[in-house]
């Protein structure tokens, strides 16, 4: 499994997103609250820009009239037909047999260790003194 | 290691070798609420600034139910300009006509000015939409076709605009809304079809409208859910009433497109109608054939939403009995419910048959060569 090297830490600040091509494959890194997720950015329903719709959370229910909102801001809500997938795991919760949006493990390495290894980051300058978010796939 | 970074949004837009398709529910909007100001008179602009639309609808601020989406549409079909979706041509050919090759695009404008209660300003409005779809769409790309959008609760008024623009090219076909305030068979709707008639034009009914009944026969449901499959029970009704008041019968060169609520109940309602035909007949002796009969041979279909049983056998079983020159594909661009061209159909239809689905029905029906 290769390891990319997506950005230095400070430029995927909580909150954001960001849209990259790794192998032909589009793929979104998300930084959600620090913690950081991989998606391939494409919805295995019809093929939409799926980490282009909106986090949600997400309304579930034990029974009719009981309605909990959970997950907020982990669920990733498909532009064209609302699909919704956990981007933690890829989960679909409308139909988790047939349908998984991709997940890829995502984590952040020590400058050193990027530079050190095979694994080269693709910036100007390297600033080995950063830690990067690296995504396997 | 090599990392390219993706610009913009238009995910899949480098697809393009596709094969042509037609695509025929499109949903042109207005950028602005005084977009229509330049087609109409002064006395409509005061009117709107003034009074505002009142449709046949109670608690009228817009749809009945909260849409799924903004606008009902797409959260990636915002143009880059700034307005709704739908409102910029070059982003709709850019996301929508380009990457998928549309050759024939069909426009329905929605929220135009039909079932408004003052027949005066609806005539007006529905002018208005016809000359902005030439001077904003179809005059700027070809492969666009407007359809004429009338007045349907004043018959007289709505076969006036058909025949007003008939024998321009512009427009393809005249559009309909499947909720009105009576069913569509009935009289007082008998000259749009008349003029459609004599214009060679087909008429298609769109799902949704203003009729002021519940958007369900069993009364108003509590969940928009609710309302997207009623459509289906909704465009049932107006197909019943077409054949059970004589309107195929008196028109028979008329052609209907049923446009967005689907097209699985079809084969069912035809033999129901078919079964419930031969016992009380007596009661329509204006309607002298099967109902099928006219159902098979005066209907077409709009994909969107397209049927997606588990069982593609299901799906081609069904196709079978509607036709495969009965189906024209559709997107329902921009709104959220959106079909993909390229996922729709599933493996197994033969080359003849996936090329009039998409392209050769819509072309032979609309006069496109």
């Amino acid at each position: 499994m290769a390891r990319h090297v997506i950005a230095p830490v400070g430029e995927l600040p909580p909150g954001t997103r960001k849209f990259l091509e790794i192998d032909g494959r589009p793929i979104a890194v998300f930084n959600i609250k620090g913690e950081y997720f991989g998606l391939m950015n494409r919805c295995p329903h019809q093929g939409a820009a799926l980490c282009e719709g909106p986090l949600i959370g997400l309304a579930q229910s034990s029974d009719p009239g009981e309605i909990e909102y959970t997950k907020l801001g982990e669920i990733i809500r498909c532009p064209w037909h609302g699909w919704e997938f956990d981007i933690r795991t890829g989960q679909s919760y409308c139909d988790p047999r047939r349908f998984r949006a991709k997940a890829y493990p995502t984590h952040v390495e020590p400058g050193a260790a990027v530079v050190k290894g095979p694994y080269v980051a693709e910036t100007v300058t390297v600033k080995v003194e950063s830690d990067y978010v690296v995504v396997e796939l | 290691m090599n990392i390219q970074f993706r610009e913009g949004t238009e995910a899949a837009s480098h697809l393009t070798t596709k094969a042509a398709i037609a695509d025929c529910d499109i949903h042109p909007a207005r950028a602005s609420r005084t977009e229509l100001y330049p087609y109409l008179a002064k006395r409509w602009q005061h009117h709107l600034d003034v009074y505002g639309v009142h449709a046949y609808q109670g608690m009228m601020e817009g749809p009945p139910y909260p849409k799924a989406q903004p606008n009902a549409s797409r959260r990636d079909a915002y143009p880059p300009e700034g307005g709704p979706q739908g409102s910029s041509l070059s982003f709709m050919q850019k996301q929508l006509l380009d990457p998928n090759n549309v050759q024939l695009g069909v426009l329905n404008p929605l929220n135009t000015g039909q079932g408004i209660r003052n027949h005066e300003l609806s005539a007006a409005l529905c002018s208005a939409i016809n000359d902005w779809q030439i001077d904003k769409w179809t005059s700027k790309d070809k492969r666009l076709k407007a359809s004429i959008v009338v007045g349907n609760e004043d018959g007289l008024a709505a076969a006036a605009e058909i025949r007003e623009r008939a024998g321009d090219r512009n427009f393809v076909q005249v559009l309909l809304l499947s909720r009105n305030v009576e069913p569509l068979g009935q009289r007082r709707y008998w000259p749009i079809y008349q003029a459609a008639e004599e214009a060679g034009l087909p008429v298609g009914v769109h799902a949704f409208g203003f009729g002021g009944n519940p958007i369900t026969p069993s009364g108003w449901p509590s969940y928009y859910i609710e309302e997207m499959v009623g459509h289906s029970q909704c465009q049932q009704s107006a197909l019943a009433s077409l054949v059970l008041e004589g309107v195929f019968e008196r028109f028979p060169k008329l052609k209907m497109v049923m446009i967005e609520a689907g097209f699985g109940w079809a084969p069912s309602l035809a033999w129901r109608l078919d079964k419930v035909w031969q016992r009380l007949r007596s009661e329509v002796p204006h309607v002298k054939r099967p109902p099928s009969e006219y159902i098979r041979e005066q209907v077409w279909w709009t994909t969107q939403p397209m049927e997606d049983p588990e069982r593609r056998e299901d799906l081609f079983d069904l196709i079978k009995w509607i036709g495969w020159d009965r189906l024209l594909f559709a997107t329902d661009y921009p709104h959220w419910d959106y079909d993909e061209p390229s996922r729709v159909l599933p493996a197994g239809v033969s080359e003849a048959n996936r090329e009039a689905f998409y392209l050769g029905n819509a072309r032979a029906l609309y006069g496109i060569s």
